[in-house]
């Protein structure tokens, strides 16, 4: 049961993955492609710790995976925003 | 996973390095280069874990992705950005045809020769010793050497040496950039985004460096990827626009720098005046003296990670103050008598010396 579950999981996280990996190659400008990129970042590594967390033995284990996703999502965000502004910043100044 | 799913993922990551390697080199835009190269060190960290070598996969991650990635960048940003067909026309310079060729094939050559040379070096090493010799001599001795992780076990007792000549190389370059002036000026203060970013993020790194400096007695971890960490948080925090980096000054920076080579040096010779060879720990006190040379490696790796990222001595504090308050007209605290006047004396401040003392930017 848990192994159908946490499959489940860390497949719905690689759907999200290759959704994201396809939008970045074909979606037309930066912004979009940003919007695909943090939906991988976002919700596929967070599938994919769920999906990984239900198979650890550990509360340790389940802890550290919770704080890579937290890590990743807080550095994700900050730096897709980074980008973006960086981007805004060059457009409107030419 | 089966042997053949491993075999396919083992593939994969050959094939993404070569190509990345390929991609980061055929370039034409630096920028982009070092972006590729970012990429590439973090798929080596991943196939250093698929060899079983950890130890090398956080060190990877950390120094050579993390650490030289900023540091290449911040080498692009400095650099005018050239375009590419006056790029492209300096290299094949037309008095000169044959020049690029030649050099080209020159290193292609010798590239060719060390990747042979190499490559027969390991077949030669496979053939003729027993494989497992070297594993088995760590893991007989394993209880003497005051730690518990084989790698840590190697480089801060059974090799010794060869760490504190990798330290003194490291002092040596710290040195060369100590030659090089005075550091570039920092950045701009961070939005809002970044720099709460930086606000939790800087703790948390210099936590693990503290666990990973801790951890490398019984697991992977040690001093270059606690002090790689450490110099991370210092990095993060240039990059928030932050002037205060953790870096200490003057004398203190200098103590610190020489720290490693120090420590090290210093226990050997303790250890020769009481009648054992040079870093020959005793066993009952080999993990302390491990640990202590590793803290203060630690520091010291830091402190020159941190520094090669500068690009030359740090700028003393008094400085930036002189330089904030020629045109924050302080008061008498040397603090900025009002809110409003704060906030002009700081866009001006930034916009003089690009730098803002801490003080005025907390208000």
């Amino acid at each position: 049961m848990i192994d159908v579950l946490s499959g489940l999981l860390v497949l719905a996280g690689v759907g999200f993955y290759l959704a994201g990996s396809i939008g970045l190659l074909r979606l037309p400008d930066l912004y979009s492609r940003l919007h695909a990129l943090t939906k991988a970042d976002n919700l596929g590594l967070g599938l994919l710790t769920a999906g990984l967390a239900l198979h650890s033995q550990e509360l340790l284990t389940v802890l550290k995976l919770l704080l890579i996703w937290l890590a990743v999502l807080s550095a994700s965000a900050a730096s897709a925003h980074l980008i973006a502004r960086y981007a805004r910043r060059q457009e409107t100044k030419s | 996973m089966s042997a053949t799913n491993l075999l396919v993922l083992d593939g994969l990551l050959v094939i993404s390095l070569v190509g990345l390697a390929w991609a980061a080199l055929a370039g034409s835009d630096a920028r982009r280069s070092v972006i590729l190269f970012m990429a590439f060190g973090l798929v080596l960290a991943a196939a250093w874990v698929r060899l079983l070598a950890p130890d090398v996969a956080l060190a990877e991650a950390a120094i050579g992705s993390g650490l030289a990635g900023a540091l290449l960048l911040a080498a692009v940003q400095e650099q005018p950005r050239q375009p590419l067909a006056a790029r492209t026309a300096s290299n094949s310079n037309p008095n000169k045809p044959g020049l690029s060729v030649a050099l080209q094939l020159a290193v292609s050559v010798l590239c060719a020769a060390l990747a042979g040379t190499l490559a027969w070096a390991l077949a030669h090493a496979f053939n003729s010793a027993p494989q497992n010799a070297l594993p088995r001599a760590v893991s007989s001795n394993l209880e003497a050497s005051g730690v518990s992780n084989p790698v840590t076990a190697v480089l801060l007792n059974f090799r010794a040496y060869d760490t504190l000549l990798e330290l003194a190389v490291l002092l040596t370059a710290v040195l060369g950039i100590f030659a090089l002036g005075p550091a570039r000026p920092g950045y701009q203060a961070a939005g809002p985004v970044f720099d709460g970013l930086a606000r939790w993020l800087v703790p948390v790194l210099i936590l693990t460096a503290g666990y990973l400096l801790w951890v490398g007695a019984h697991a992977p971890g040690g001093a270059f990827q606690a002090g790689a960490t450490l110099a991370a948080a210092s990095v993060v925090l240039r990059l928030a626009g932050r002037h205060q980096i953790g870096l200490p000054q003057g004398r203190a920076l200098r103590i610190v720098m020489a720290g490693g080579v120090g420590t090290f040096v210093l226990i050997g010779l303790g250890l020769l005046v009481t009648g054992r060879p040079f870093l020959g720990y005793p066993p009952a006190w080999a993990g302390g003296l491990i640990l202590m040379i590793e803290s203060a490696a630690t520091l010291a790796i830091a402190a020159t990670l941190v520094l090669a990222f500068l690009g030359g001595q740090p700028r003393p504090l008094a400085v930036r103050v002189t330089c904030g308050n020629t045109s924050a007209t302080p008061g008498p605290t040397g603090k900025p008598a009002s809110p409003e006047g704060m906030r002009g004396a700081e866009l001006r401040a930034a916009e003089v010396c690009n730098r803002i003392p801490e003080t005025q930017k907390r208000c």
